[in-house]
């Protein structure tokens, strides 16, 4: 069963062109894998899936759950499932991750029309995560990303998508920046957050990654298109022979 | 008890009956002053400064430095009524109408939960004052300042208006001619209050004029924690707030003055507070700015003491029709001695905040050292904000840090914070709120989470 199809999908920044005709589809419990040069609109479309306002989407559709998002904003897309674990994640000064995050659980139990979770049972949730992420107690009295080493970051963002609980994760580069250490940690979030049946679509330069996404398939981007598409082969082949083939189109 | 307090609009749109205005008169003259005193039964020297600082009143001009005061009708403000003929010590001896204004405002259940002492002022009076019993016995005073002219002459007398003198402004001048209420906080030698002390000023009336006078005196080695929270509701005709604070810290010892201005939109508030820090004695000034049609207001702090510091962090709010003239001064006058100014406002729907600072080193005062921080939000392209910063530097071994940034909520922030389910306006609360951390952090809990949310309500509608 589909439970996202982009359908011939154009987008603008500005005046530049920057996804051309995109048209895919991501059956529920799979993973996918975008791979493609730098600059080749990667990022782009995980931004886009998620609602960035920047982006202006001139034409196509984005139908996820069987229900055309194009028009809706990021949180509204956020209560229907989907979550974007951003490439760098922003740092907000002066707001502290405990309050956050639990103001975030509760906005999302209120979009999604769910009874919203105490303050001690989320408590419990947080630290149970924090613990299966190798992240100290104390990480939650920091500030929102403030100060956080680049797989702090990561670890961040893993850590929200397990308290979020959607039923689609977009990973921006989520091994970058990562150590031996923390991709085992990050890794292993993935597969915990793949054994319930969600569905991913990673962006990734690295093969490294790729054993913990197990990919279902393969798509690969240059200058905003989509230029093949494939199985978990396609990737290894990827590794071995670079992008050279594609810069050419 | 901020939870239960008010939201903007019960604050700034209900407002008692106030019959007791029939026997007051708008205007200023000598026979106005010579009543005010006789009121109070005051002695004759504190008369006599009264008809000094309105000699000085009628012969300084306006001050042209800072924003336009032209529309101050001066002539249309009533300088003094009084709405309730004594201080009363239990809420209950309180005039009904005038308590549930306070209930509204949740004085007396926070005066339960956590404070060591209250006073609340209506008008030109102080209508209910109280302190803990525990206090009272180590020798602190904290007293209406009417009343306490009068009971401990000695321990006022040598202060009053000697660090706030009439002829330091035109508004300083006034507030010496027509004061009225206001706080005397009294701390003995070595005494440490845990607890903060409150007093709120609640101007009631339409077209009042408020002037209480705060005096506070910290001994050699006391520590104490005081808090101001002021109101007024909103009537379209001009109101005024002349206030003025005079604060004495000592040798060793350690203050701290927090306040929580929310004067109603027509309220110009043009406010002198002044602080001397002596010995190895330390100030912190922390303030919020929220309502005031105009806000003059740069707290001060006088170092004369070696090793003194003084901080002084503040937030200023200016939305659609307001200006937020806001500042710090600080005199280093001894060696050693230390400043820190955090400063941060935020302006929106073309509201105007605006950062006047001066930081003065005396010649004699070696190895000062200065840290200068002020940060601007603006919300839209409609608002300004600004910084004067002043510095007289007149020794060399100074160490003088200055950085200012001015700029909007940041896009991506936003995005980002949506991208985990906030609403747009809910996202930019949280940005602002954390903008503006660095001085809740300073207050206790209950106003630090009053202040998040009269920010809160000022952004309703900022964005999208």
């Amino acid at each position: 069963m589909k439970i996202l199809e982009v359908k011939n999908l154009k987008v603008k920044a500005g005046e530049k062109l920057i996804l051309n005709d995109i048209s895919f589809d991501i059956n529920r419990g799979e993973s996918v894998v975008i791979m493609g040069p730098n600059g080749s609109g990667k990022s782009t479309l995980a931004n886009v899936l998620m609602g960035h306002p920047s982006y202006q989407v001139i034409s196509g559709e984005i139908i996820f759950k069987n229900k055309n998002i194009i028009n809706l904003k990021p949180e509204e897309r956020a209560a229907l499932g989907i979550f974007l674990a951003f490439q760098e994640p922003r740092e907000i000064t002066g707001l502290e991750l405990f309050p956050f995050l639990f103001d975030v659980t509760k906005s999302l139990a209120r979009n999604r029309g769910q009874k919203p979770e105490s303050v001690f049972a989320f408590k419990v949730r947080l630290d149970d995560e924090l613990e299966k992420l190798n992240i100290s107690e104390d990480w939650s009295d920091r500030q929102v990303n403030q100060d956080f080493s680049g797989g702090e970051k990561k670890k961040s963002e893993l850590l929200q998508l397990a308290l979020n609980n959607p039923d689609f994760a977009i990973f921006d580069e989520i091994d970058s920046g990562l150590d031996v250490d923390a991709l085992a940690d990050a890794g292993e979030a993935i597969q915990r957050f793949k054994k319930q049946n969600k569905t991913i679509l990673a962006v990734t330069h690295y093969q490294r990654v790729l054993k913990y996404i197990e990919p279902d398939s393969v798509i690969v981007m240059a200058k905003g298109k989509i230029v093949s598409q494939g199985g978990a082969e396609l990737a290894a082949q990827l590794e071995r022979d670079g992008f050279s083939l594609y810069n050419e189109l | 008890m901020s939870r239960d307090i008010q939201t903007h609009d019960s604050m700034w749109n209900q407002y008692n009956q106030s019959d007791y205005m029939k026997n007051s008169r708008q205007g200023l003259d000598e026979e106005l002053i010579r009543f005010i005193s006789s009121e109070k039964g005051e002695p004759e020297w504190a008369l006599e400064k009264r008809l000094e600082s309105f000699r000085i009143y009628q012969a300084k001009a306006m001050p042209t430095w800072g924003p336009n005061l032209k529309d101050l009708n001066l002539e249309a403000i009533t300088y003094y009524a009084r709405a309730s003929e004594q201080s009363a010590e239990t809420w209950d001896d309180v005039p009904a109408d005038i308590k549930s204004t306070f209930e509204r405002l949740g004085i007396p259940k926070a005066e339960q939960e956590v404070l060591a002492g209250v006073g609340a002022q209506y008008e030109s009076t102080v209508i209910y004052h109280s302190l803990k019993k525990q206090y009272k016995k180590l020798g602190v005073i904290f007293e209406d300042l009417d009343l306490a002219l009068q009971k401990y002459p000695e321990l006022v007398k040598p202060y009053f208006m000697k660090l706030m003198p009439p002829d330091l402004h035109k508004f300083a001048a006034l507030h010496g001619a027509v004061w009225s209420g206001g706080t005397f906080l009294y701390i003995p030698k070595g005494v440490k209050l845990k607890e903060p002390l409150q007093a709120y000023f609640r101007m009631n009336a339409k077209g009042m004029g408020q002037f209480e006078h705060t005096l506070i005196i910290i001994e050699a080695g006391a520590e104490a924690h005081y808090i101001e929270g002021c109101s007024a509701p909103s009537y379209g005709v001009d109101s005024l707030h002349a206030g003025g604070v005079e604060i004495y810290v000592k040798d060793e010892a350690r203050f701290r003055y927090s306040s929580v201005e929310s004067w109603s939109k027509d309220t110009y508030n043009l406010n002198t507070k002044r602080a001397v820090v002596e010995k190895n004695a330390h100030m912190e000034w922390v303030g919020g700015n929220f309502g005031s049609c105009i806000t003059m207001l740069y707290p001060c702090s006088i170092l004369v003491g070696e090793g003194a510091t003084a901080d002084h962090l503040g937030l200023a709010f200016a939305n659609k029709g307001q200006i937020q003239d806001t500042g710090a001064k600080v005199i280093h006058a001894a060696k050693n001695t230390s400043s820190s100014i955090i400063m941060k406002s935020i302006s929106k729907n073309g509201g105007k905040a605006l950062y006047r600072g001066l930081v003065e080193i005396k010649a004699g005062a070696s190895n000062a050292a200065v840290s200068v921080k002020c940060d601007a939000l603006l919300l839209d392209d409609k608002s300004v904000s600004d910084t004067l910063p002043v510095m007289k530097i007149n020794n060399h071994t100074a160490e003088i840090a200055h950085e200012a940034t001015a700029g909007k909520i940041n896009a991506e922030d936003l995005f980002y914070l949506q991208s985990r389910g906030l609403k747009e306006d809910e996202a930019a609360a949280m940005i602002v709120n954390g903008f503006i951390e660095p001085i809740t952090k300073e207050l206790p809990l209950e106003y630090s989470v009053e202040m998040n949310r009269m920010v809160e309500l000022e952004m309703e509608g900022s964005v999208g």
